[in-house]
């Protein structure tokens, strides 16, 4: 890339990509913070889980990302679930099992897992 | 019930993420969600629009400071450099994070790594530098991994390389490994390491700007400095200098931790007061215990207390007070913590990390060493705490290069707002936070005790004397000051230490 026209292009392309599957889905999006704090924690089997379990579950419009350090150390691993068109969610202490149970309760059943949320733990 | 969003609780209210702007929002190692966020754009412009004067003058306009310790204005820095003309030049991002405790630019570097190369390719521009290192400890082995994806995604999209966005300029970035010393983080032992020798200070001036990196004008900055530059360049620098304080402006990252309910990373506006931090974006102090200090800077720093809970962070007001921000670990202390002891902790830790070069720091800092170790032992006498105040005066004026110069500040720190504990240690012979073992003996108030026998079964050298239902006595020439006692009788609370 040698213009800034191109960087733009670069820019909107990737920007899209992150919103709508190749296909023109709404893409939900969900990140996993795998920095030294996350990793540490348990971060890696959690993010395979939801990998494994949004495929399991049929979810073509679920993707998964790592991410870096969120901030909150001490509640790691964190995954934050974005689902278009609303607010996004912070699940706080995640393991494997509970991943698989966000993929179901929340991705497929609509259903936020309220305990598991960041304000069940912290004001 | 509403599910209460991240960005509503007490931890995040308060901050404002500027040079974390992008860490656990994207993904680290794909330069396309770096691009989705404007990734890019700030060296695009700066080399297509402005001149390397424009962009110097911007970075002057942002009031940005070196966020490494010291505080030293990033744009005049760069002015140096530009200013100097030579065949070579470099640009250098201190990654060593040697504080103990701190992880502000490991977080950073692991979460938003393409910030990092392109604001070293800014700085490349306007200071006419045309290669670039990054020196990492390599205990970040993650955050080396996603600065080499980084590195590598940006030659393969021509962003570092010959002749960026046709302007002509050419830029490319290496990663040099430190292995985890201190002294590596000063700036002349950094470059002296690069270069591979042993990683000692040498004498400034020369400054970098003038004779740095293999003898050639240098610019050195730290990774949260550097992970301001792009939006500086992108959105000007009034966005920027509209916040903080009138001479510290922009935000500053700090790694919260210690006996403090909410642990972690949090950016806050220059001027947030102390007290915000502690008890609003900390969440206060855990166990029903009360605040007694904030240690910042660490070994570097200093600690403020109670009565200074409502200052204004920033620069100058915490120098004011014999304290300094430092590169941003902030340890929060509540009333159990003995602040000699404390003090001993920060000194013992530059003492193992002193290079040895000079002797001010290396002797006197061992010395002052010893006069704590005299005063823990109970051994200490008032001539010994001034001796103390004297000594640190002499390393702070005497020393080479920064390590030494600051390694007595958390003594004098202590000595300015805790004075009274160390004439208790010496005068008293009492440590009152019951912290110094060698000043405190356990007893059992025979009021309380019930004789339920439970302390003198864990007690490993047999000091508690007593029969079933009569109150128990502690030998205090058997007792090695263990504590078992104290737990075991956590129910009755007959066992107290004074
Ligand atoms: C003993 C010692 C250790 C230091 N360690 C670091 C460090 O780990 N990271 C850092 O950025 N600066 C460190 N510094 C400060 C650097 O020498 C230098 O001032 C700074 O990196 C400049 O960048 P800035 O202007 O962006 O803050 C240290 C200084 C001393 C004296
Ligand atoms: S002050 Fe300490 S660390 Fe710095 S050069 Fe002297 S001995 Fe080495
Ligand atoms: S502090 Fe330890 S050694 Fe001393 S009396 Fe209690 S249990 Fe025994």
């Amino acid at each position: 890339m040698t213009t800034l026209a191109e960087l733009n292009a670069a820019r909107d392309a990737a920007a899209a990509k992150m919103k709508q599957t190749d296909d023109g889905q709404p893409i939900t999006r969900v990140v996993v913070g795998l920095a030294t704090c996350g990793i540490a924690a348990g971060a890696k089997p959690v993010l395979e889980a939801f990998e494994q379990a949004a495929q399991a579950a049929g979810l073509s419009s679920v993707r998964v990302y790592q991410t870096g350090c969120i901030g909150m150390c001490q509640f790691e691993p964190i995954a934050e679930i974005t689902v278009p068109g609303q607010e996004k969610v912070t699940y706080v202490n995640m393991t494997a099992g509970r991943a698989k149970e966000v993929v179901e309760k929340h991705l497929a059943g609509g259903q936020v897992i309220e305990e598991y949320t960041v304000g069940a733990v912290t004001k | 019930m509403a599910v209460k969003p991240l960005a509503d609780t007490e931890f995040y209210k308060k901050q404002t993420r500027l040079a974390l702007r992008n860490c656990g929002v994207i993904d680290p190692e794909s330069i396309e969600e770096y691009f989705a966020v404007d990734g890019y754009q700030a060296l695009a412009k700066a080399l297509t629009q402005l001149t390397p004067e424009q962009v110097i003058q911007i970075m002057k306009d942002s009031g940005l400071r070196g966020r490494g310790g010291g505080g030293f204005p990033t744009g005049l820095k760069w002015s140096f450099t530009a200013a100097n003309a030579a065949d070579q030049k470099y640009v250098v991002c201190n990654a060593d994070e040697g504080d103990p405790g701190a992880f502000m630019d490991r977080s950073v570097l692991e979460g938003d790594p393409h910030a990092i190369v392109e604001a070293m390719a800014i700085c490349g521009y306007c200071t006419g530098a045309t290669a670039g290192y990054i020196y990492v400890r390599a205990e970040y082995p993650i955050a080396v991994k996603r600065l080499e994806i980084a590195i590598d995604a940006a030659k393969k999209h021509q962003l570092l390389g010959k002749n960026i966005f046709g302007s002509g300029f050419d830029f490319e970035l290496y990663i040099r490994l430190g292995a985890g010393a201190f002294v590596c983080g000063e700036e002349t032992a950094l470059m002296t390491s690069i270069e591979g020798n042993r990683g000692e200070p040498r004498p400034r001036p020369p400054y970098p700007a003038v004779k740095g990196l293999f003898g050639k004008p240098t610019t050195e900055n730290n990774v949260e400095t550097f992970a301001n530059v792009p939006q500086i360049i992108l959105h000007g620098a009034e966005p920027f200098a509209a916040m903080g304080t009138e001479k510290s402006k922009g935000s500053k990252v700090f790694a919260l931790g210690g006996n403090i309910n909410n642990t972690g990373l949090v950016e806050i506006p220059m001027g947030t007061r102390l007290r915000e931090i502690i008890e609003e974006i900390g969440g206060g102090i855990p166990n029903g215990r009360k605040f007694k200090a904030v240690q910042t800077g660490g070994p570097s720093g200093g600690c403020i207390p109670t009565e200074h809970l409502d200052i204004e962070i920033d620069y100058d007001n915490l120098s004011a007070i014999g304290c300094m921000i430092g590169s941003g670990g902030m340890i929060v202390m509540d009333d159990s913590k003995c602040m000699v002891d404390i003090a001993r902790f920060f000194l013992d830790f530059t003492v193992d990390e002193s290079c040895g070069k000079c002797s001010p720091c290396r002797i006197g800092t061992k010395r002052m060493l010893e006069i704590l170790d005299k005063i823990i032992a109970g051994n200490g006498t008032l001539e010994d705490v001034d001796k103390l105040e004297e000594l640190a005066y002499h390393v702070k004026e005497n020393s080479l290069c920064g390590l030494g110069q600051t390694a007595p500040n958390p003594v004098l720190a202590t000595l300015r707002f805790f004075r009274h504990e160390y004439i208790a240690h010496v005068t008293e012979h009492k440590c009152p936070a019951g912290v110094c073992k060698a000043l405190l003996s356990y007893n059992i108030d025979p009021e309380k005790c019930i004789g339920c026998t439970l302390c003198a079964r864990v007690c490993p050298t047999g000091a508690i004397n007593g029969t079933v239902k009569q109150p128990h006595v502690i030998d205090h020439d058997k007792c090695i000051k263990c504590g078992a006692c104290e737990t075991a009788c956590k129910k009755v609370h007959a066992v107290y230490k004074a």
